[in-house]
């Protein structure tokens, strides 16, 4: 039943990315890999990942805000090469300039186009009208709340006509309703057609969000950011309301994004075969050394558990999400944490705890540092070969730097250092070892040697 | 580094009120026009006098009149000088910041450089630069007035430069795309965002580099060339005639125009400057508390400004923009060759000009230099022991008050509103103003002149390290402070566990600021023309100050690099570990 997207290399892909990669500085290992996107006339198109994914990173490409490392970005078949003239941009922090009114700030992007004065006054003034923010012309950004801002900060980018509009999360500095209600204007906006914008690439972490957008979603996978499927928006009339088709691309979408180290493709299939699935997930990449742990800290960890049990132990995705009041890709990491850790489970968009989760809850603070000093030891990859350099080392005392060096093989510089955080979190918890943040040395915890050998090591996931 | 204090100095400096509505400025009345008219004929007519001074030819010793008629033309001409001079570091210090940020090979070379730059006791070089600029205009006074100007330049750019750097790099990243993505080019980017985004830290800085500036106002106004007494007419020549000759009463009134001048200059310019520039705040949100300035609200509001402002200003200012930002640069594509070739070219000349400087200087210095003996080396390293104990007295003495009264103006609010103009005065007075009454009392004791020179160098130094302390002390969050209560510490353990951990890094920063004025200070108090005579200690201020006085060069670069070499590593191995050490550690988040 599954389609494959057919791409279409005509003549029409307004702009498109060919097998971009991008590596900062000296990092050994790319925020982006083998990246391809194309953008075609009357798209709207939702980059979806976990933070880290280098959606942003893409976006930036595109916009020629940044070069790519290898590959090449193409508009209008012509290779970009600086800033994007086709290009605006809504950005997440509305990047306003505080010091100009709101007409001043939508004129900003008219000034270097030489329109008239009189004419750039008209056309800043009928874009203010169209987006809502009329009587507010002479105000200035900190006057407004953040949704006018917003507004502002797409009256910006709408009154240069851009051929693409590109949106950087535009919603998630909002509160929700702000957010949903910006949301539904800006999509009666295009689907009415009454922009002349031909394309919007939208980047979010938000799953309802691009489900209720956009006509493709590219989910993407962290370290090294990849596309991991492509799959095709809903029609338009199923998008915003709530269906049977609606709920199950949403749950396709979660459970793609609740297992990143397995097959996105073999997942969409399963669960929906309206779902059209277009790339491989992995490639043919070196499997990884360690899993990457998702960034968790320890309060969250534990405080979702012991909250998962004290609501019986099974919970929805979307009732957790809305009584936890977290954003949709924090509360996947927690899942993927408790995960990974063999404290939970997550079928069909519901959670549950397993046995050990469920014992984790109940017992005391010792007994809780004992069993998830057993259980990471068994999972995580990384902490097991940690406490393993820490046991033959003599002085049982490594370099923080040796590691963050190790990490830096499978992960980006700035991931790395964040892995290497949150194993160190776990791994204090757990009474496994201490570290010195300014000597940058870890040293076994003596008190609770593990016998790594009592069973053999769990195979990585990976 | 040395911008973190300023915008907390901004807030201590300026009252803060209610704002105002925003458009009840309409209202200004009529004799406010009047005044702006007569305070712009006043000073066209001050420049024209002064004018037809530099063009004066120049006799050795200018005969300075001690009448208190002649006072505020003195001070008119002082003013001038230290405007001049302020103008031209304001521009010096925009496009240097902007060219060390574009690349970041220029910033590679040109902050270290500023760095070097700000170092160095410019002093050990004047009667180099007064000697050629006099060569180069013979005869008129002109050459002095250029000599005297660089000087105070040199006293006013360097944190000009790093603060307006140190903005550049901190423009928030989507802000600075979305200049990119508009288009704004050079120019619009500049002016929309760059400039008003470092506004406010240049109001801050400004007023430091004036303050900077007030400090050499009597060593800009006075050189000696070997044997010749070149003077300029200013107060600062005023103040150091007065006291030369011993007239108490000319000293006071020279003193009370100063003061008059700085108060003034305050209220008139920096107050409504600093109102002004709130504007520029880079906030979301509106604050509850703007600085305010009744003569911003009184000028802005004012027919002659609107006048201004409507067929001048704004018709000037959109013609500048249209000339000098590139029109329809959406038909561009490829622009990143262009982007980057200017900074570059710019990089790769001034990394040129630079080696080829530095290689010629150090040759040349290494000639001049190996003149010396092994013995004149142990008397300049001899020197600097005993000035490195003078500075570091005067720094502990600054310490050792600035600690306890700045803690308690800052946790007390009322005190600090109460004591906050006096202090504001107290510290607006150059140190070498009030240098010639403290030998006064001083000479006669035993040892006069060291007592006097550490004098100069905690006068100089003390405010930079109290204001810092009382901006650390404000900004102890009051939940800690209510926790020290609760759990009864109280005392020394008070101290120590809250109050020093939570001011020591604004200690640091005000004592970096304060060992390199005390440094410099030592040129100008170690060595010294009193009442005719010539009294000096050792040190080596006096050294760099007697070997440019007696013409011996090799002594004077031997020291100059002395110093340069103790106030930088002493930056480099003391303070910024300290810095650092302050930032990870004691940091209040």
């Amino acid at each position: 039943m599954t389609t494959p997207v057919q791409h279409d290399h005509s003549a029409s892909a307004l702009l498109c990315a060919h097998n971009v990669r991008k590596v900062y500085g000296d990092d050994r290992t790319p925020v982006l890999e083998n990246v391809s996107v194309e953008m075609r006339d009357g798209e709207f198109v939702a980059l979806l990942g976990p933070s880290g994914s280098g959606k942003s990173t893409l976006l930036r490409i595109m916009a020629g805000l940044m070069s790519p490392s290898a590959g090449e970005v193409r508009s209008h078949d012509k290779i970009l090469n600086g800033p994007n003239p086709d290009v605006a941009i809504v950005f997440q922090s509305f990047a306003l300039f505080p010091w100009l009114t709101v007409l001043q700030n939508v004129e900003l992007g008219l000034l270097a186009m030489g329109v008239p004065d009189d004419e750039r006054r008209k056309r800043a003034l009928k874009a203010i009208d169209l987006i809502g923010l009329d009587g507010y012309e002479e105000a200035f950004p900190k006057e407004l709340s953040g949704g006018m801002k917003q507004r502002v900060g797409f009256a910006r980018a709408l009154v240069v006509e851009p051929e693409v509009l590109f949106m950087d999360e535009p919603f998630s500095a909002l509160d929700v309703l702000t957010g949903e209600n910006l949301r539904g204007e800006l999509q009666e906006l295009w689907s009415d057609r009454l922009i002349p914008t031909r394309a919007v690439l939208m980047v979010t972490h938000n799953i309802d969000e691009a489900v209720s957008l956009a006509d493709r979603i590219l989910v993407f996978g962290a370290n090294p950011g990849h596309v991991r499927v492509e799959l095709r928006g809903l029609p338009l009339d199923e998008r915003r309301r709530k269906g049977p088709a609606r709920a199950q691309l949403v749950d396709t979408i979660y459970r793609i994004m609740t297992n990143p180290d397995e097959d996105a493709v073999a997942l969409a299939e399963v669960r929906t075969a309206r779902v059209a699935v277009g790339r491989d997930a992995r490639g043919d990449r070196a499997p990884r050394r360690y899993q990457a742990i998702p960034d968790v800290g320890i309060d969250d960890l534990t405080g979702f558990v012991q909250y998962l049990s004290g609501i019986g132990g099974r919970a929805n995705l979307h009732e957790l999400s809305r009584d936890l009041q977290m954003r949709a890709d924090d509360l996947l990491a927690i899942i993927e944490a408790t995960d990974l850790l063999g404290f939970a489970d997550m079928q069909e968009r519901q959670v549950f705890l397993t046995q050990v989760g469920q014992r984790f809850a109940e017992v005391d603070l010792d007994e809780e540092k004992s069993l998830f000093r057993a259980t990471a030891i068994e999972h995580i990859s990384l902490l097991r070969h940690i406490v393993r350099e820490l046991e033959t080392t003599p002085t049982h005392v490594i370099d923080a730097e040796e590691i963050v060096n190790d990490l830096e093989r499978s992960f980006s510089g700035a991931e790395a250092r964040r892995q290497f955080e949150t194993v160190v979190d776990w791994g204090r918890y757990a009474e496994l070892f201490t570290y010195d943040d300014k000597a940058g040395e870890l040293t076994l915890d003596e008190e609770h040697r593990v016998d790594l050998h009592a069973e053999p090591f769990a195979q990585d996931r990976a | 580094m040395s911008d973190t204090r300023f915008p907390i100095l901004v807030g201590w400096f300026t009252r803060r009120t209610a704002p105002a509505p925003v458009d009840d400025r309409s209202a200004a009345p009529r004799w406010i026009d009047a005044l702006l008219l007569l305070a712009l004929v006043a000073v066209g007519y001050g420049i024209m006098r002064a004018a037809a001074e530099w063009r004066a030819p120049l006799s050795a010793g200018a005969q300075i009149n001690l009448s208190i008629g002649r006072l505020p033309y003195y001070a008119g001409l002082s003013t001038l000088r230290m405007t001049i001079a302020y103008i031209i570091s304001l521009a010096f210090s925009l496009v240097y910041a902007r060219v060390a940020a574009a690349s970041r090979i220029a910033e590679r070379i040109l902050m270290p450089l500023l760095d070097i730059l700000q170092s160095i006791p410019i002093l050990s070089f004047m009667p180099g630069v007064v000697l050629g600029l006099a060569a180069l205009f013979p005869g008129r006074t002109i050459g002095l007035e250029l000599a005297a100007v660089i000087l105070i330049f040199t006293s006013q750019a360097w944190n000009l430069a790093f603060s307006f750097h140190q903005s550049l790099i901190t423009i928030p990243r989507e802000l600075s795309e979305a200049a990119v993505v508009y288009r704004l080019g050079a120019w619009r980017r500049f002016t929309k965002l760059e400039l008003p985004y470092g506004a406010i830290a240049l109001v801050a800085n400004s007023m430091m580099s004036w303050a900077g500036g007030w400090f050499f106002l009597m060593a800009s106004e006075q050189f000696t060339l070997g044997d010749k007494n070149l003077r300029l007419p200013g107060l600062g020549s005023y103040l150091a005639r007065a006291a030369d000759v011993g007239q108490t009463t000319a000293l006071v009134a020279g003193l009370l125009t100063l003061i008059t001048v700085i108060v003034l200059l305050d209220q008139l310019l920096w107050r409504p400057l600093v109102a002004w520039s709130d504007r520029f705040k880079f906030e979301q949100t509106g604050a509850a508390d703007a600085p305010q300035s009744a003569v911003l609200d009184a000028v802005m509001g004012s027919a002659a400004t609107r006048w201004f402002s409507a067929t001048v200003a704004r018709p000037a200012l959109s013609f500048l923009d249209r000339v000098l930002s590139p029109q329809h640069v959406a038909a561009e594509t490829s622009r990143r060759g262009r982007y980057r070739v200017i900074p570059i070219a710019l990089a790769v000349f001034a990394g040129v000009a630079l080696v080829w400087l530095v290689a010629a200087g150090a040759w040349s210095a290494a000639r001049v230099v190996s003149i010396l003996t092994w013995h004149d080396w142990r008397y300049v390293l001899l020197c600097a022991g005993a000035t490195f104990l003078r500075t570091t007295v005067a720094l502990v003495l600054a310490a050792a008050w600035t600690i306890p009264a700045g803690v308690a103006i800052g946790m007390n609010p009322r005190l600090s509103h109460r004591i906050q103009p006096l202090v504001q005065i107290a510290a607006s007075v150059p140190a070498t103003a009030i240098f010639p009454i403290l030998l006064f009392a001083m000479l006669a004791l035993p040892g006069g002149l060291n007592l006097a020179a550490v004098g100069l160098m905690l006068l100089g130094t003390q405010w930079y390290v109290l204001f810092n302390v009382i901006a650390g002390a404000m900004a102890i969050p009051s939940d800690l402070r209510e926790a020290a209560v609760t759990y009864h510490v109280t005392g020394w353990r008070r101290w120590k566990t809250l109050i020093l951990p939570a001011i020591f890094p604004y200690l640091v920063t005000g004592m970096i600021t304060a060992t390199g004025g005390a440094w410099n200070a030592s040129i100008v108090s170690e060595y010294v023309t009193f009442a005719g005579k010539k009294v000096s200690t050792l040190g080596l201020g006096a050294l760099i100050a007697q070997a440019a006085d007696t013409g011996r060069f090799p002594l004077l670069l031997a020291g100059t690099l002395v110093m340069s070499a103790i106030v930088i590593a002493g930056n480099r191995l003391v303070w910024r570990r300290l810095y650092a050490l302050a930032e990870s550690r004691f940091r209040l988040e």
